[in-house]
């Protein structure tokens, strides 16, 4: 029997209940202890206090809950144009972040798909490839970022060569791993049909395969998506992860936990987004 | 139907064929029997005398260690499409639908055929085994009985010189393996399908076979002898046992099954035997005339 039998209607509502109160309780002591009109500024140089904004609030200079509330309605109002100013906005960087995860995510899976099946298919290239895979997987992908940028001259093109480097790895490793898993049965029935490499591969290892691809390619774009922003703030200019550098510049730390909370929700939404293509070509055994 | 006498020339003929690997024991070694046009040849043998491995071989998935097999003449080199297997764990592609899982066989065997024609012989062979109803189904929607009827009807459907089984129902319950061994039996006796089928069920071997290949157990498993089928070729699974010739007939197999397949070099006075002529057995009630 499972921990976690499928729950019911019953049980998903009160764990949402429990989610919500956990989530008043967690802004319930964020204010408490950001609003507390504790010795403001106590030991510290009355100027620097005056410069963190201390003196004017509680004993925290970290933004209430309400205050990144009222910042979110703000970035919500205006999301092209940083609210204010003519400068860009949270949206607009979002959208550099996603252009080069897509572009970098999708040089990845034209790469790392192709190779996989040749991986999968020859253990001669499987003998050959694999220590390469063992030794450049586990590098940092930021690594890369200084020789990209002292190759390609492009702060923008080393971005999305980062990404490229740091996505191919799981979808690599997976689709290779899937190819190779395919069952013998249906190798077998392949060839007892004289098919041909090509139908092989359109008709048995392709969808025998793609499960483990996509899972791959979830794990992928997870990485790239934790790894855009790092590279963001080094390469600078545009970007969600230049937004966050920027306003830790600015010390606007309501406008980082916006930023934060941003990266997360859209986040979730390209796991699920991978998740709902893996669902359509799962199968049954 | 006669089954003594063959006058068409074999369909297949299997010469001293051996299977080791790493070189080492044989499996089996020096098997020699033949596959008459529209026949049905049960091959019997307990657990490891090689009998899969002797279906891989005739399928070309194997190669030999020694020895070659003919088909039609020629030499056997890998699969041909001229072989159609069913396999023990039926093989379906799981992602594709049943109507689907035949098409890609019979696409595969008549690349130029049009969609329209490939997809009206794929239902014909489904409706064959009774499954018209279920072509958009998934493998994993089907009982187990009715993703072996697709299997069959996937090998038929690629119109093969000679069907390859492998025990294609010994995962079925009782009841669902008696139905498939009658649809079975009628669609090749019908089509006059040449059939070889690997069975150690001594029942469905005499409901089934023209002809019965008893193998000795391995290692170095040999042709014990074969057995020519004495029943009436019009034999149904409710009629079967009332028949004089099948007492005879079950105690032969069982009685080499149970005592007699042991291997050979077991039995004395067999160095002289001519393993390219294995004896050939027609079991009758007693007081008619034994041997052939």
């Amino acid at each position: 029997m499972s921990l976690h039998p499928t729950p019911s209607r019953r049980h998903r509502a009160r764990s949402a209940l429990l989610a919500l109160a956990l989530l008043a309780a967690l802004l319930g002591v964020w204010h408490a202890i950001v609003a507390s009109p504790a010795d403001a500024g106590a030991g510290m140089d009355a100027e620097y206090a005056a410069l963190m904004g201390t003196a004017a609030k509680g004993g925290s200079s970290l933004p209430t809950p309400a205050e990144v509330g009222s910042t979110i309605a703000g970035h919500l109002a205006s999301p092209f144009q940083y609210p204010g100013t003519e400068q860009p906005g949270l949206l607009v960087h979002l959208g550099y972040s996603l252009a080069r995860v897509a572009i970098g995510f999708s040089l990845a899976v034209a790469v790392a798909v192709p190779l996989g099946f040749v991986i999968g298919m020859s253990p001669l290239m499987h003998g050959a490839l694999d220590p390469f895979i063992q030794v450049l997987k586990p590098v940092s992908p930021l690594a890369w970022l200084p020789l990209a940028l002292y190759t390609i001259k492009d702060a923008q093109v080393s971005a999305i060569f980062v990404i490229f480097i740091c996505s191919i790895w799981p979808t690599l490793v997976n689709t290779a791993f899937g190819v190779m898993r395919v069952r013998l049965e249906w190798l077998n029935v392949a060839r007892t049909l004289q098919t041909s490499r090509w139908r092989l591969v359109r008709h048995v290892l392709l969808p025998a395969a793609l499960p483990t691809v996509l899972a791959g390619m979830r794990i992928s774009v997870g990485i790239a998506w934790l790894v855009i922003v790092a590279a963001e703030m080094l390469v600078g200019g545009t970007g969600i992860g230049y937004f966050i550098w920027n306003e830790w510049n600015n010390l606007q730390i309501a406008n980082i936990i916006t930023a934060i909370l941003v990266i997360g929700v859209v986040g979730v939404a390209l796991d699920g987004l991978l998740a709902q293509v893996g669902r359509r070509f799962s199968y049954a055994e | 139907m006669t089954n003594t006498t063959h006058p068409a020339a074999p369909l297949l003929r299997i010469e001293g064929i051996a299977k080791s690997y790493d070189g080492s024991v044989r499996v089996f070694d020096d098997l020699w029997f033949d596959v008459f046009p529209g026949e049905f040849i049960c091959l019997i043998g307990h657990s490891g005398c090689g009998k899969t491995t002797i279906l891989n071989i005739l399928a070309g998935l194997e190669d030999t260690s020694a020895g070659h097999v003919l088909l039609d003449g020629h030499q056997l080199q890998g699969p041909h499409l001229d072989r159609a297997v069913v396999f023990q764990s039926h093989a379906l592609l799981p992602w594709k639908s049943v109507l689907d899982n035949i098409l890609f066989a019979v696409q595969g065997r008549w690349p130029a055929w049009p969609r329209e024609k490939a997809v009206a012989h794929a239902r014909h062979y489904l409706a064959l085994v009774h499954l018209g109803h279920a072509e958009d189904k998934r493998p994993a929607e089907l009982s187990g009985g009715m993703r072996q009827r697709v299997g069959i009807a996937r090998a038929l459907a690629i119109e093969p010189k000679i069907l390859l089984l492998d025990e294609p129902f010994s995962a079925l319950d009782a009841l669902t393996r008696g139905r498939l061994q009658d649809e079975l039996v009628s669609v090749c006796r019908q089509r006059r399908q040449t059939t070889f089928m690997i069975t150690h069920d001594i029942d469905e071997a005499l409901l089934l076979a023209d002809r019965i290949v008893l193998m000795t157990s391995g290692p170095e498993a040999r042709v014990c002898e074969i057995v020519e089928n004495t029943l009436p070729a019009s034999r149904t699974r409710s009629d079967v046992h009332r028949h004089p010739h099948y007492t005879p007939m079950r105690n032969h197999l069982l009685e080499f099954l149970v005592n007699r397949s042991a291997p050979l070099e077991a039995h004395a006075g067999d160095a002289a035997r001519d393993h390219r002529r294995p004896p050939i057995v027609r079991p009758l009630p007693a007081p008619a005339l034994q041997g052939a």
